[in-house]
């Protein structure tokens, strides 16, 4: 059995049918073509699948897609303006933030909800605001320096 | 020493130029395994035993292929090939054999339409078992002798004694790698009786070799390809997958996709051993080490996998980096119905420098000096013989540096601020700054380079100059350390030319560059493509009778010659090098002979705050000085060594597989903690550069090092803080409390 | 081998498959997305078996390793009068992250530590409250406080449930089938000072060893933890022991500290043992009358 959803996805209106009980997270990846969304734990204790609905961050993995239905969702993808990256996305890699890259998704979209939310967070709110999101390579120095950058430059 | 001096290009050796595929990273749009689709593939699903141990006395596979959407049901019976697998020793059957030897070892396999059907059809599979006792005592393994592999070292004097001694018993748990990404596999059939696989490897011509075996194809029939990997540690370094989805897509005919979700992925890979360790350390009033004894067990559960060279990275690494004439080592693997063990980033040394680091602490309690002090008086240096192999020390080996340089390093103010989120407990607001100790706490480990006892160890590359530019051809796994753009930087510094590309070949299409693993890549096949483009840049050179090469062409004096549409007007032009390290073996008798190719050293200071009522700890910050022979990436090589000191930090403080008679009780991300943000030490590094005797421009392999003294360090600054012996990682906050 | 605690606790063999997902995402007959509390009730009342899902955090998780695969969801989400919170009432839609900006200093304590911030966005006190973990983190709060369940039927209207008679065991509450948690009752007499605290082995997405809210009132100390017994629970001879004296001694809060550690009833799993929980317990209660003194 499935359930009819609309939802909006990086700005574009798209009509899926979901099976279940599955997760938002399932439906981006597997049947609306959006895999830039990661899947690491499907526990919420990862970030990874982490995507802005209805203007929060939260883990696509514990969204029920069929919940989902009327929702606005930014992913990974929708972040940055075409081929123009995001701010976030520049300093990363000037910092050597990304490694193997599975956490990336998940910290950029946290990342730049954080900075919508609070354009100048200290560096314990930086910490704490990134909490959720788990990087097996870095051990976050070099994400830390990220976003120091971009929020000390007065930006 | 040459004097040649090196073209200016961008990009090259010793910039933080950026990674190749970053940009992808951020923006989603890199393709790892687990994100490889196509139209009409099935996925597979795995049925894994219940039990740590049992017969399995009926297997009813009608449930599942009766239900719709089920193409094939798949058990050890369909293994045509070898009905093993195995890097070292082919002991492990690929779906099981009638016996279960560990809690969630495969049984069956499945491809279905869709994920889910998969999976319930596994759950469908009727398994009948007979519980049998398991074998998790891993001391009791011993005594039966249930072992893979027993090492024994003698040097010296036996009955040397030392005027003061120090003894210790150690324990550590079973760590995961936990990479981020999971096992997956891509499987496409050729339609010829071959196929394509697409998998996340460590190696994949060693997976190769095991997957034709099992398949029972010619090599060109199955193509092993690198597929993009979120981190490994070591836990793609054995097969995972990659034969089950084989399998299925040669017995559908269609492309497969499996992929494990967490807590499959926590049975389905291989883990750091468990250890138990026992040491006597020996020296005289001074500080001089006169013996080192020590008796370790590690646990390499019921499959060899690389347990065998685990041990003798355990036993070779268990003085550390400290000169002693007088050793007895006897170190032993077991095998137990345990998850079983393999390769994790540290490779058996992480617990031998547990325990002889804390050795060394003890040692200098004893003695009256100051930790740093003892290890400088005993620091092994280069044409010193190593404690246990005694082969002399050749190439760099700045071990007083690293100490001298970690000194250096300013120690921070007391205690910050009032805010909780850098306090022990954290946001969970259990420690007032009047409550926390601060403790301070040094090591210092060594580890190997590349592989020892013998092995042929080898990595092949291929430089091709095309007329838009240079490729590197490699099956190096790129696991995201970094591989990638210090590939490019060898081949532009070498060539003197910008633009290079790497350019992944599958094992049909060029040969082995060995593991991602023991700190080698950057050696190995870094060494691959520096020779390579050496011997690509003399040939283009000499052929045009030029002097220099760059983007544009071969130019002589300044003046263009030849351009690179000349000089590929046959077609590209390339050099194809297989690089060896310098020749190990194995050692006799007694464990002694030239078994190592290399060595790399690297300090770390620990600074904690504890709240010693409760037990809990907060990592302030780790320090490190960090012997890398040649600097090729300053980013690289900081992101490396705070993301290995992370892991070094998680197994000194919150990292442990549960296991209970071979059950594993905290599978999950959930309660398998791995450090957050908010647990992230600062760390500030000192590199040492002195050009080591191999590798491309002296440079040493560093990936290993951050995870391996950080441990005993953090351990140290503990124990400095409350007064505990601790003598078992994960330190838990029972065992600072005391109950 | 063995791990810490566990060693020779369970020595048979034993099954367990905890990696196998069975069930199919494909059984969901029925999603309502209800809109009001009315067609909330209307749809529990008609369907009892139907699971309700507020943030999902609990729900999810074992969705996604097939513990649960409900046949028919009620989703809470767009049910306004859930989200409205008054200084007597909160509701059960209110999430975690709006809790964190609360006017009950140990609640919003609380609610800071709970899960992530991603996880705060959407989890929901009336998800903690019905999950009834013993490890739920606002639960201890609601014991302290008094604080009474609110639960309502479409056939028997509204009960107002007191704490402890609506926590009875591990994930078991006396909420009957066909009834929503519509939110927490909270009375006027709630102490302005009270505090929480909560031990994890990691500095942020943990699961409470131990928490405790201890809070100081007109009527003494009213002192609640969780992790330590089936629900939360309040630990009466403590605090009644700390109520008898005069004056608050270092003495008396050593005693003090000594029944709570007595009177908790925690068990050793993999994430702690029984004697850590009971000593932190202690440790925990002791600091928080302290907090509240200060
Ligand atoms: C990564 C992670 C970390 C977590 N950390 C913590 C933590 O630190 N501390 C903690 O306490 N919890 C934690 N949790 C658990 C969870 O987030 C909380 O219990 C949360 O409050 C649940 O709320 P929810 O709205 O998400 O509930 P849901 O998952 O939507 O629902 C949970 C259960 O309650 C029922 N339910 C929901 N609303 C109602 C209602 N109004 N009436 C009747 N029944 C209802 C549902 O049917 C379901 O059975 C964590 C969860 C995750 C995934
Ligand atoms: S995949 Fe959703 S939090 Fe890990
Ligand atoms: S870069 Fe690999 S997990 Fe973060």
């Amino acid at each position: 059995m499935t359930v009819p959803i609309v939802i909006t996805v990086n700005g574009e209106r798209r009509s899926v049918d979901v099976a279940g009980s599955e997760s938002l997270l399932h439906t981006l990846r597997n049947d609306l073509g959006l895999p830039g969304t990661k899947d690491a734990c499907e526990q919420g204790e990862c970030g990874s699948c982490t995507v802005i609905f209805d203007g929060a961050a939260v883990c696509s993995c514990l969204v029920m897609a069929a919940d989902a239905d009327g929702a606005t969702v930014t992913t990974v993808e929708g972040i940055g303006e075409g081929a123009q990256l995001h701010p976030l996305q520049e300093v990363m890699l000037a910092e050597g933030a990304v490694q193997c890259g599975f956490c990336t998704p998940g910290f950029i979209v946290t990342g730049v909800h954080l900075l919508e939310t609070n354009s100048h967070p200290t560096e314990p709110e930086i910490r704490e605001a990134l909490s959720g999101n788990i990087c097996r390579c870095t051990g976050y120095g070099a994400i830390l320096r990220a976003f120091t950058a971009l929020t000390s430059e007065g930006a | 020493m040459t004097t040649r001096t090196l073209p200016r290009v961008r990009g090259g050796i010793g910039t933080s130029v950026g990674r190749p595929d970053g940009e992808p990273k951020v923006t989603g749009n890199f393709a790892f395994a687990s994100d490889l689709s196509s139209p009409g593939m099935l996925w597979g699903a795995t049925l894994r035993s219940p039990h740590a141990h049992a017969t399995l006395t009926e297997l009813d596979i009608g449930p599942a292929l009766a239900m719709v959407g089920v193409h094939a049901v798949l058990t050890q019976d369909d293994v045509v090939g070898s009905p093993m697998f195995g890097q070292v020793e082919q002991d492990q059957p690929v779906l099981c054999d009638g016996t279960a030897r560990y809690w969630g070892e495969p049984v069956a396999v499945v491809a279905a339409d869709d994920e889910e059907t998969a999976r319930r059809a596994a759950a469908a599979i009727v398994a009948v078992w007979e519980p049998l006792d398991p074998l998790d005592d891993p001391e009791r393994a011993a005594e039966i002798g249930s072992t893979f592999r027993e090492m024994r070292i003698r040097r010296g004097d036996e009955t040397a004694e030392g005027s003061v001694v120090v003894e210790g018993f150690y324990e550590t748990a079973t760590q995961d790698q936990a990479p981020l990404g999971p096992e997956a596999g891509f499987a496409i059939p050729d339609g010829e009786g071959g196929l394509d696989l697409y998998i996340t490897s460590q190696w994949v011509h060693v997976d190769h070799r095991q997957i034709i075996a099992c398949l029972d194809l010619e090599p060109d029939q199955v193509r092993c390809h690198p597929a993009g990997i979120g981190g490994a540690f070591g836990s793609r370094e054995d097969i995972s997958l990659h034969i089950h989805v084989a399998m299925l897509a040669l017995a559908t005919g269609r492309s497969v996709k499996m992929v494990y979700d967490r807590s499959e992925s926590f049975v389905g890979h291989v883990k750091r051993h468990p250890s138990r360790m026992w040491y006597r350390h020996e020296a005289d009033e001074d500080g001089n080490l006169v013996k080192v004894t020590a008796r370790l067990i590690l646990d390499g559960g019921a499959y060899a996998h690389t347990s065998p060279a685990v041990i003798a990275n355990a036993a070779f690494f268990s003085v550390g980096p400290y000169r002693c004439d007088n050793v007895v080592i006897d170190a032993v693997v077991v095998r137990t119905n345990n998850p079983p063990a393999g390769a994790m980033r540290g490779f058996g040394v992480v617990q031998a420098c547990f325990a002889s680091e804390s050795q060394m602490d003890s040692l200098a309690e004893a003695i009256g000096l100051a930790p740093l002090e003892l290890r400088r008086r005993n620091a092994l240096a280069p044409g010193d013989p190593f404690a246990t192999s005694g082969q002399v020390i050749q190439g760099s080996l700045p071990t007083v540096a690293v100490i001298d340089a970690l000194e250096s390093i300013p120690i921070p103010d007391p205690i910050p601020s009032d805010d909780p989120r850098l306090a022990p407990g954290g946001t969970g607001l259990t420690t007032p700054r009047s409550a926390v100790v601060r403790g301070v706490g040094y090591a210092v480990g060594l580890k190997n380079l590349a592989f020892s006892e013998g092995f042929d160890d080898f990595a092949e590359a291929r430089v091709v100059m095309t007329p838009a530019g240079i490729e590197i051809h490699t099956a190096a796994i790129e696991v995201g350390q970094g591989l990638v753009t210090v590939c490019q930087q060898i081949a532009r510094t070498v060539l003197g030319v910008d633009r290079v590309a790497v350019v992944w070949k599958d094992t049909s299409q060029i040969g082995s560059a060995g593991s991602t693993s023991a700190s080698r890549q950057t050696q190995m096949t870094g060494g691959a493509v520096h020779d390579a483009a050496v011997g690509l840049r003399d040939q283009i050179l000499s052929l045009h009778g030029g002097d220099e090469l760059r983007d544009d062409g071969v130019y002589k004096q300044g003046e263009l010659v030849a351009t690179v549409n000349e000089i590929c007007s046959d077609g590209p032009v390339e050099c194809h090098v297989r690089f060896r390290h310098p020749k190990t073996y194995p050692p006799d008798a007694d464990g002694q002979g030239e078994i190592h190719a290399g060595f790399v050293v690297a300090a770390h200071r620990a600074v904690v705050d504890v709240d010693p009522e409760l037990g809990l700890v907060r990592v302030v910050r780790v320090d490190t000085a960090q012997d890398v022979g040649r600097a090729l990436n300053p980013q690289a090589i900081v992101g490396q060594l705070e993301g290995g000191i992370m892991q070094g930090m998680g197994f000194a403080v919150m990292e442990e597989l549960v296991i209970d008679g071979g059950v594993i009780r905290n599978p999950t991300f959930t309660d398998y903690l791995i450090p957050t943000f908010l647990d992230a030490p600062d760390v500030e590094v000192r590199i040492i550069e002195e050009g080591d005797h191999w590798g491309p421009f002296g440079a040493k392999g560093i990936a290993e090092s951050p995870t391996i003294s950080s441990t005993p360090a953090i351990v140290a600054a503990i124990r400095a803080a409350t007064g505990r012996s601790l003598t078992r990682v994960p330190v838990l906050p029972t065992d600072i409390v005391g109950v | 081998m063995t791990g810490r605690g566990a060693a020779g606790a369970l020595r048979r063999p034993r099954a367990t498959d905890k990696w196998q997902r069975a069930a199919g995402y494909g059984t969901v007959m029925d999603f309502l997305a209800a809109r009001n509390l009315d067609e909330t009730l209307a749809a529990k009342a008609q369907r009892p078996d139907a699971q309700l899902l507020a943030g999902g955090t609990d729900l999810m998780v074992e969705v996604n390793i097939a513990h649960r695969r409900p046949s028919r969801v009620i989703s809470l989400r767009r049910v306004e009068e859930l989200r409205e919170m008054t200084s007597n009432r909160i509701g059960a839609g209110v999430t975690w992250a709006r809790l964190e900006g609360s006017d009950h200093g140990a609640l919003a304590q609380a609610a800071r530590t709970i899960g992530s911030p991603q996880i705060r966005a959407v989890a929901t006190i009336g998800g903690n409250v019905a999950t009834a973990s013993p490890a739920g983190d606002g639960l201890p709060w609601i014991a302290a406080a008094n604080a009474r369940i609110v639960v309502r039927s479409k056939e028997r209207g509204e009960r107002v449930i007191p704490w402890n008679e609506f926590f009875t065991g591990v994930k078991h509450t006396s909420l009957e089938p066909d009834e929503v948690v519509t939110g927490v009752a909270i009375p006027d007499d709630v102490p302005t000072a009270q505090e929480f605290a909560k031990v994890g082995t990691r500095n942020a997405m943990v699961i409470s060893i131990v928490s405790c809210v201890v809070m100081r009132g007109d009527d003494g100390f009213r002192v609640a933890l969780g992790s330590v017994a089936p629900t939360p629970i309040r630990v009466t001879r403590a605090e009644e022991m700390l109520n008898a004296e005069a004056r608050i001694t270092e003495e008396a809060l050593k005693e003090f500290s000594r029944i709570v550690s007595e009177e908790v009833r925690p068990i050793t799993d993999h994430r702690s043992t029984e004697g850590y929980r009971r000593h932190a317990a202690g440790v925990l209660a002791r600091r928080l009358a302290e907090r509240c003194l200060a």
